[in-house]
């Protein structure tokens, strides 16, 4: 048994129309036995109908030590959120 | 009900109960976790294949039978399933070279099941077609992986298809039930789906870079109920709680 396989990453479309989403990881020894473990794994109960996987090596991610200054700087700033608009009644659904 | 028709279902059931059943041993002992899910996954595919078939039949026999008598209260001798289905897993290399072997013998009898003249049973082909194509294309790429693999996992591979191939024939050998079903357009031509099934089990296993063993003699028998001492085990498990709580319920 081999202990090494790589960890990938695994992504699912729930629906048409939506987008993939992570659902969580496994180890595979190629690509190709990613997408079958993850439809094996995440895909028993009807949650998918597209399947992507990455090698979570190939990921590259920010440093959670690094969220003060990434992040927080936009706490203050609410007028980037689009919420001082008045909309007009006859536009619906927004 | 006609009996060939019965003996004829049974043996498809039966089938899928068995190698249900043998894989589900499988559960919590898999060689890493997802592949743990993956042969149990496979293992429920097959036994809700032949739950539809029990409950057929136990639906047009009426009365008080159950589709549980069919698993739990038949003997050993009563059950019709091919000798490779009841082989022991034995280690990962055994459990694929069975399964791509049976993979492919169920996925080209279930192609002509669904073109049956008896309705019940094509519906129920065409229900498990689609898992029985992916079981396919799981167990081929795991032969090719292993096949094609490191000089240890080749090794293995090649040992168990040396041990399994004389298991091969048998699925293809009508018995009499089989010749009925065939004379009255409801079961397939054996014949025919062995002509597909073994070019392509043997181009599967050429890619795998194995040998087919060509000196071997068939073992048959498990068609007609006779079987090797392996069912007997696995009855023992199976049947254990309706042997010893007779009518238990939860």
């Amino acid at each position: 048994m081999n202990n090494n396989w790589p960890l990938y990453e695994v992504f699912i479309r729930s629906k048409n129309g939506l987008s993939h989403k992570h659902v969580g990881s496994l180890h595979a020894s190629d690509a190709d036995m990613a997408l079958e473990n993850a439809r094996d794994v995440y895909t028993r109960r009807s949650e998918g109908v597209s399947i992507w996987v990455v090698k979570a090596a190939d990921i590259r991610a920010s440093d959670p030590g690094d969220a003060s200054f990434l992040f927080e700087p936009a706490a203050d700033k609410i007028y980037r959120h689009p919420t001082f608009y008045d909309v007009p009644d006859e536009v619906k659904h927004m | 009900m006609d009996q060939h028709r019965r003996k004829f279902i049974l043996q498809w059931a039966d089938n899928a109960m068995i190698l249900g059943q043998r894989l589900s041993e499988w559960c919590g002992h898999g060689p890493i976790l997802e592949q743990d899910i993956a042969i149990t996954n496979i293992a429920l595919d097959l036994i809700g294949e032949a739950r539809y078939l029990y409950q057929l039949l136990a639906k047009e026999e009426g009365g008080s039978v159950t589709e549980d008598d069919y698993p739990f209260l038949r003997k050993e001798q009563s059950f019709y399933n091919l000798l490779l289905v009841e082989q022991p897993n034995e280690d990962w290399a055994f459990t694929i070279v069975r399964q791509c072997i049976f993979d492919h013998f169920h996925f080209h009898f279930l192609m002509e099941m669904k073109n049956s003249a008896d309705p019940a049973l094509a519906a129920i082909a065409e229900k498990t077609l689609k898992e029985a194509r992916y079981h396919l294309k799981y167990s081929s790429e795991w032969l090719i992986r292993l096949g094609d693999g490191t000089d240890e996992s080749h090794q293995k591979m090649q040992n168990a298809l040396q041990t399994m191939v004389k298991f091969v024939g048998e699925a293809y050998e009508p018995v009499e039930a089989d010749l009925a079903m065939l004379e009255a357009g409801i079961g397939p031509d054996l014949s025919n789906i062995k002509e597909k099934a073994l070019s392509d089990l043997k181009q599967v296993v050429t890619q795998s870079t194995l040998v087919w063993p060509n000196q071997h003699f068939d073992r048959t028998g498990g068609k007609n109920g006779s079987h090797s001492e392996h069912l007997g085990y696995i009855l023992a498990t199976m049947q254990y709680m309706q042997r010893s709580y007779p009518g238990v319920e939860w």
